[in-house]
Parts: C-alpha cells; structure tokens; sequence
C-alpha cells in the first residue's frame, strides 16, 4: 500500500447518538501530497481528521495507516490554561523529552526562533500557530496534520503561515493534511481539495474544485469572488520567493494578532 | 523520638503535605478544586462506615473515596455537567456520612476530630500509612509525570500522542482518594482541598515551569504544616485549621509579591 491513511466507505455518527456525521467517505493521501479539507461548519471535517487518527470510534467503514506511520498533529482551537505554568521550550518537551539544539532548530523551522523562554500564554495567535507545528514536527513526522491552523489569524498571517507549509514540505518531504475556512489560501497551496458536506461533495484539484457545481452550490458567491482572487494571486506568484517575506529577529509583526 | 507526639504530628504533616503539593498542583491544572472537595466530603461517610464494621478509618475513607473518585470521572467522561454532578454527590455524600455516624455509637462526639482532623493524635501505624501512602501516590505522579502533564494541558494534544486522557484522570482521581484518605487523620476532611489547592495556588505566582510549580507547592505546604503546628501550640489553637490558616497567609504573600 502506497498511500499513508487510506480509508473506505468511512461512517461516524453523533458520539451516542445515530445521527450521521459523515456518510460512506473515501479518503486517501500519499507520501508528500497536501490535500485540504474544505466544508461549512458542522460538514463533518474534524470528525474526518479524528476517525482518520483513530481518536473516534467509527460507525462503519474502515481506515488503514501505513505500518510505522508517524503523525504530526496540530487539533484546533488548542486551548491552554494560565493555571499551567509553562513556557514554549517545556513545551517541546512534551510528552517526549528533546535536546535544546533540537527544539531550538525547531522552532527556527517554522519562524520564531528563540521564543523559547516565552510563556505560552504570552504568544500571539500566530506565534502559538508556529510553535505547535514546531512541536509537531519534532516528531519527524510522515504526515502532517492541521485542523483549521490558521484560526483567528489575520490575512497576512494565514498567507504566511501557508507558505511556512509548503516550505515545511519541501523540506521535510511530509505530506500535510489540512481543514481549513480559508477557501482562497488553501487553493493556493493545496495539491488536492476535498470539499466535504456529510459526504465528499467533489474532489480534485483546486481548478477543477472551485469550477465544480457542488461546490459553488456549497460556498456560493463567496466562491465566484474567490476564485477571481485565486487567479489574481497566481499571476502574482513569483517563483521561488515562496518564502520572501522574512522575519527578522527583531521584527515580529505578527504579534499582538491574538 | 517518636515518643513525641509533636514529633509524630511534624512528620505526619510533612508526608501529608510532600505528596499533597504536587498533587495539588493537579487539581489546579485541570481546575478540579471542586472535585477534591467532593472526594473529601465522602470521606466522611467512610468514616462512619469503618465505626459501624469496625474496620480501619483508612480503608473506610479510602473504599468510600475511591468510589467516589470512579463516579465522578465516569460521569465526566460521559458529559456530564461537572459541577452540578459534583455539588449533588459531594453533598448527599457528606449528608449521608453525618446521618450515619449519628447511628454509631459514641461516635458523635469524635466527629469535629474527623471533620478537621486531629494531629496531635497520630501514632506510629499512622505515621507509617501516611509516610507509604505518599511515597506511592509521589511515584506514580513521578513516573507517569510527562504523561499527566501532557493530558492536564491539552487533551486532543496529548490523544495525538497515543495517550488516553481518561486513563490519566483516572490515575489522579485514584491518586486523590488515596491523599484525601491519608490527610484525614492530619487536617480532617473538611480541610483537605484546602492542603491540596492553597500551596499550589500561592506557587503558581512565582513558578516559571511546571516542576518548580510542584516543588514549590510542597515547600509551601511543608512550611505550612511546620508553622502552622508550632503556632497551634503556642496559641492552643486547633492544629489542621492552624495549618491551613498559615498556607493561606502564604498564598495572600505571593500574591502581593508575584512575579509571572
């Protein structure tokens, strides 16, 4: 088996309930691809992630993950009290204990090198974003996994937060699997687009998603307009300057976005 | 030594408050205060229950606590309204208790003794349950530290990692049953949540990691006890209230004088 998760005729219900949450979905995702999830609330993209991971028992349907596979998980909304007190470096740490060369090179990966002695509590949304795939990818992850990473993110820092993926990717050669509101950016980086609503609506690349019916029907003008600003970004897209909006050390102007 | 009463009393409040810190620190993680309340509160229907079999106050508090402890994480997990389920099993746990001892005879009036503890009482078999106790509930917090701490800070986060949160908050449930059974005797249950939850709270103010969080939390509690016994001495006071009273003057300090 080449792919990395695949699963069949996948079912999930309401946790004690017989309500379907997802419907008979197929699903797979190869070594090194980037395939996004996109759905309205409540389509069942989280439920998707989780049965895919094995965090939630399944209705029906079965999913097989390649032997050894190994997973970098970033759940959304991670939530982290201030009764806890604990600073990006114990982080790392957590549950599997890692060098200080290692969580330093981590962290500098993924754009916020030397946050190491910050309270987690005292980063901003996009910084926390930064430091939990940093932690992901500590883990040397085949597969990447992103529930809505770049929620409560402004524009330019789900731009950049997409393009530190791609670069992750290249780099690392692992695949990432998102969900994601982000219609426009996610066209953008993904290699294949599923658009869920309780079952695959359509599924492709993002050309052939954002043109498909369903998926009009699904996202409505939103989609119109976006797809306009897809194509307009593209022919601004110069190659290799990807990553061409660095931070420096002492300019961190994504803070203070919570 | 051990002839001393005070001697025996130092070195119960010292185990009790060596495991209670850290544990402590538990329940102010995952902001179960209330849950330790409720665990403490049945308590004091094991204590009726080990008067009327005539059975050992500690495996009474300790059976009544575990059961307790196993409701109460299996009704969370079920989605329960926490804090309503705890207010009514908490309370109909301690009605009951009260009910109940009235029955047992000359059981009444030792009842202040269990519900603020009395220390000054502790013997040798004592001193040996609390000092075993503690150093058992200490290892298994050590041992499975990175994952309690992993599951306390995020559930979804630690399940990625192959841990199963349930299985941890049923470890710090059982570990809190065993504590509150051992600090009976020390602080008495109605003052138990206070020994785990006032240390950890006043560390929390200068703690920059999780670890000097938990080590300050048992100072602050080992300091407590040895003030707290010294002072309930010199002003004849009840000891266990003297104790709590003192780990609060120190939370109220830390508060003042905070840093993070």
């Amino acid at each position: 088996m080449n792919a990395l998760i695949q699963a069949e005729a996948l079912t999930i219900n309401r946790p004690d309930s017989a309500i379907t949450v997802l419907d008979r979905v197929d699903f797979r995702i190869s070594p090194g691809e980037i395939v996004t999830v996109v759905g309205p609330n409540g389509s069942g993209k989280s439920s998707l992630v989780r049965a895919l991971l094995g965090h939630m028992p399944l209705a029906g349907g079965r999913v097989a993950r390649r032997a050894g596979l190994r997973i970098g998980y970033v759940p959304q909304k991670v939530h982290v009290d201030t009764a806890i007190p604990m600073n990006v470096r114990r982080f790392l740490s957590l549950p599997r204990r890692v060098s200080d060369a290692e969580a330093e090179a981590a962290l500098a990966r993924t754009g916020v090198p030397g946050l190491g002695r910050r309270p987690l509590t005292q980063l901003s949304g996009g910084q926390f974003q930064r430091v939990l795939l940093a932690r992901a990818l500590l883990a040397d992850p085949h597969l990447l996994v992103l529930d809505e990473p770049t929620q409560g993110l402004d524009q330019p820092g789900i731009v950049a937060f997409y393009q530190l993926i791609e670069e992750v990717r290249r780099q690392t050669g692992a695949a990432v699997l998102m969900v994601s509101h982000d219609l426009l950016v996610v066209m953008r980086s993904s290699d294949r687009v599923i658009c869920l609503n309780g079952h695959v609506c359509c599924e492709g690349t993002p050309e052939h998603v954002s043109n498909a019916p369903e998926y009009r029907a699904l996202f409505g003008a939103e989609a119109q307009g976006m797809l306009a600003l897809y194509r307009h970004h593209h022919d601004h897209d110069h190659d290799g300057t990807v990553s061409g909006h660095v931070h420096g050390p002492g300019c961190d102007h994504d803070h203070g976005h919570a | 030594m051990l002839d001393d009463f005070f001697t025996r009393a130092i070195l119960a409040g010292l185990g009790l408050a060596l495991v209670a810190g850290p544990l402590g620190c538990f329940v102010v993680w995952r902001r179960m205060a209330y849950f330790g309340d409720s665990t403490a509160h049945a308590a004091i229907l094991g204590v009726a229950l080990a008067l009327a079999f005539d059975i050992s106050i500690y495996a009474g508090t300790l059976a009544v606590a575990v059961v307790m402890a196993v409701t109460v994480a299996a009704l969370v997990s079920r989605g329960q309204a926490m804090d309503t389920m705890l207010g009514v099993l908490s309370h109909s746990a301690l009605a009951f208790g009260l009910v109940a001892i009235s029955f047992v005879p000359g059981a009444r009036s030792d009842l202040s003794g269990y519900l603020f503890g009395d220390i000054l009482a502790v013997g040798r078999s004592d001193l040996v349950l609390i000092w075993g106790g503690a150093a058992l509930v200490l290892a298994v917090l050590m041992i499975r530290w990175q994952r309690l701490l992993t599951s306390s800070l995020n559930e979804e986060l630690a399940m990625a990692v192959g841990i199963d949160p349930r299985v941890e908050r049923l470890v710090l449930s059982l570990a809190l049953a065993v504590v509150v059974a051992l600090a009976i005797r020390v602080v008495g249950s109605l003052l138990i949540s206070a020994m785990l939850i006032v240390p950890a709270a006043a560390a929390r103010g200068w703690a920059g990691s999780p670890e000097r969080m938990a080590a300050g939390a048992a100072s602050i509690a080992a300091a407590s006890v040895g003030l707290g016994l010294w002072t309930s001495l010199r002003l004849d006071s009840p000891a266990g209230p003297t104790i709590v009273t003192v780990a609060a003057i120190f939370f109220v300090a830390s508060q003042i004088l905070r840093r993070h």
